[in-house]
């Protein structure tokens, strides 16, 4: 029933710091199907866009370690020429923020048919063209003809992210990375890009990769849900799941942190300390355990893995057992464990 | 009375050009604008980009020139800061949207928080040094971080020493422009629980500017939406989330995404209703130039900008 379109397996992603090799994006295995939309959430420096920029290998300093597999073939082994025949056909990207996405040189029309262009060297001018307009008709931008002969700079942020879009589904990929595609925008506008890529998977059945740090987004958007802290992925499951009963100490330290609009709380959720830097990661032991000082230290497991603890529900480290908020803090109602 | 008072301010800006570099024109960033805060209060200023929730908390602060309106301080007016007494200048404070470019990368963390102190009260080195100490531990942060550089703290650290610069001089009002919003949210939590925190402990009003509607809606007591440059419905927390009546309003808040994820069909399904909603009944709701009426009293705390009947 369900088809792999990615397949990660033992990833890790490390860069080089003097003289010696970080890991940013720690052993994380993955999957990602045909028709689904897997988000992966965390703060900033946890990961997540090393993790897709590793998926796109668009990292070219990075030491790069495990299996990615698209399609049953491992792309970590790919020259660069056949990385570019995959690159913006099989696999399209959304940036985040879409003013430096695109060349403010190039008219809106010549960026989205250069793309069409590199992958299909006999299109006429005339059907490219004619593919642009399609294009930017599917995206929703009004008076597509005109916005064809403008520059970035001409639109707003909204429409601006609509064209990235549109790139990116171009030759219609089958795999779609969104780097945190609605952070640069307002909130009106957010919505609508978010519907819109709704609508797009729906209909071309490809599978998606939302990188996010809103929770709002991920309740709204995913099918799937990896949580990621300090380079590890720290819980994984379907989003009902994550949503109404998370069980790793971050995602639920997360889910109390955000202020929602919808309840009141009078005092909101603080994960004490910081994010290690990548330099001070602690590569042993419980990568949360730093945060969480009142759970004794037993509870946690020497080399953390993933226990699967439900059918498709995976959470790092036995430390969720013993879990509780310090002050005997209750837990917003729909996440509670029911 | 109320502590400050907003009545019709405006912030137009010249648009230059031509040959001679003559006035061409005149954007409206701030077209007759009017609220009140009570003391010990927190008000939202919510709108988004370029609607212009900043330039009015700029205006009041005196960093953007008035054009005309009137901005009343504890009964005071202060439309010139310059010529206004010292005072009133360091009763309101700014806190600043990013935490990285607010700081002097130049300053150590104790020269940053002395500064207001040197400008506004004599202190003798050692006296200064004690009330700095004060600050930083107020902040939550350790005493050793006043020898430090801002580079060497994270976004949340360096946002608490933005708010210590802000509350040195004991201030009346603060006024935090998007202060959480370029952070992530566990250090934002951290960041508004400690304004919360302060607030009681000091006494302060916020006037608390922001384009997230949770955010706004955990933090103030009222709140204002803007429109370029105009009101479009002020009122309290509940009339503006439980009773929004313009269709502006509806459709912000109808545009934060629901945290349940199964409530998602049906929020998609309402999002789409308000949408159609907006697009048709934009001219009803706005004037032939896009922008919104004045704001008619639907009670005794809530308005809303509609036309005027007849």
């Amino acid at each position: 029933m369900s088809e792999p379109i990615l397949e990660i397996n033992h990833l890790t992603t490390s860069f080089r710091i003097k003289d010696e090799h970080y890991a940013a994006v720690d052993d994380v295995s993955l999957t990602v199907n045909k028709n689904e939309l897997l988000a992966i959430v965390g703060e900033s420096g946890c990961g997540k866009s090393a993790l897709a920029f590793s998926i796109m290998r668009l990292h070219n300093r990075a030491k790069i370690e495990g299996e990615i597999k698209f399609k049953g073939q491992n792309i970590t082994e790919f020259s660069t020429s056949q990385l570019n025949a995959l690159r913006g056909k099989d696999m399209g990207m959304i940036f985040q923020d879409p003013l430096t996405a695109l060349n403010p040189l190039m008219m809106i029309g010549d960026q989205i048919g250069e793309i069409l262009l590199i992958h299909n060297k006999t299109l006429s001018a005339n059907k490219r063209k004619g593919r642009v307009i399609e294009l930017l008709n599917k995206v929703g931008i009004p008076r597509a003809e005109h916005v064809y002969n403008q520059f970035p700079h001409e639109l707003s942020g909204g429409m601006r992210q609509r064209v990235v879009i549109a790139m990116a589904i171009a030759n219609n990929p089958e795999l779609l990375i969104a780097d945190e595609p609605t952070t640069a925008l307002d909130v009106t506008i957010q919505s609508q890009i978010l519907d819109l890529m709704k609508e797009l998977k729906e209909e071309s059945h490809a599978g998606v990769i939302l990188i996010t740090h809103d929770l709002g987004v991920v309740a709204e958007m995913a099918d799937r849900v990896a949580v990621m802290y300090a380079g590890q992925i720290v819980e994984i499951a379907d989003v009902y799941t994550l949503f109404e009963n998370p069980l790793h100490p971050y995602t639920r330290s997360l889910l109390n942190s955000v202020p929602t609009a919808n309840e009141e709380q009078s005092k909101l959720h603080v994960i004490q300390g910081v994010v290690p830097s990548l330099q001070n990661l602690p590569r042993e032991g419980c990568r949360f355990s730093a945060r969480i000082p009142w759970i004794s230290e037993s509870a946690h497991e020497k080399n953390p893995v993933l226990h699967e603890v439900s059918p498709g529900h995976f959470v790092r480290c036995t430390c969720y057992k013993d879990f509780h908020f310090p002050d005997g803090k209750k837990e917003d109602k729909h996440h509670v464990i029911s | 009375m109320s502590f400050l008072e907003v009545n019709d301010l405006k912030v137009h800006f010249p648009i230059r050009g031509g040959f001679f570099g003559g006035t061409q024109g005149y954007v409206k960033a701030v077209d007759g604008v009017s609220f009140s805060i009570e003391k010990g209060k927190t008000y939202g200023l919510v709108g988004e980009s370029g609607s212009g929730k900043t330039t009015t908390g700029r205006a009041i602060i005196g960093l953007n020139k008035i054009t005309s309106g009137k901005v009343l301080f504890d009964g005071q007016e202060i439309n010139d800061l310059h010529r206004a007494s010292k005072d009133i200048r360091r009763d309101i404070q700014m806190i600043f949207q990013d935490p990285y470019s607010s700081l002097n990368p130049k300053k150590r963390v104790s020269d940053i928080i002395a500064e207001p102190l040197r400008n506004y009260e004599k202190l003798t080195k050692g006296e200064e040094q004690k009330r700095v100490q004060e600050l930083i531990e107020l902040v939550g942060l350790s005493p050793e971080s006043s020898v430090k550089y801002p580079h060497e703290f994270s976004g949340g650290q360096r946002q608490r020493i933005g708010i210590a610069r802000a509350i040195a001089l004991k201030p009346k009002l603060i006024i935090a422009d998007e202060p959480v919003s370029a952070l992530d949210v566990s250090v934002q939590a951290q960041v508004l629980n400690f304004m919360q925190d302060i607030q009681k402990e000091l006494g302060l009003t916020y006037l608390f500017i922001s384009h997230d509607l949770g955010v706004i809606k955990h933090m103030c007591d009222e709140i204002g939406i803007m429109y370029k440059g105009r009101y479009v419905e002020s009122g309290t927390k509940e009339d503006i989330f439980n009773n929004p009546q313009h269709i502006y309003t509806k459709r912000l808040v109808a545009a934060i995404p629901d945290i349940n994820p199964r409530n998602r069909s049906q929020h998609l399904q309402f999002r789409q209703e308000v949408k159609k909603e907006y697009e048709q009944s934009f001219n009803k709701y706005f004037d032939s130039e896009g922008l919104a009426y004045q704001l008619q009293p639907v009670s005794n705390t809530h308005l809303v900008a509609l036309p005027e009947k007849g």
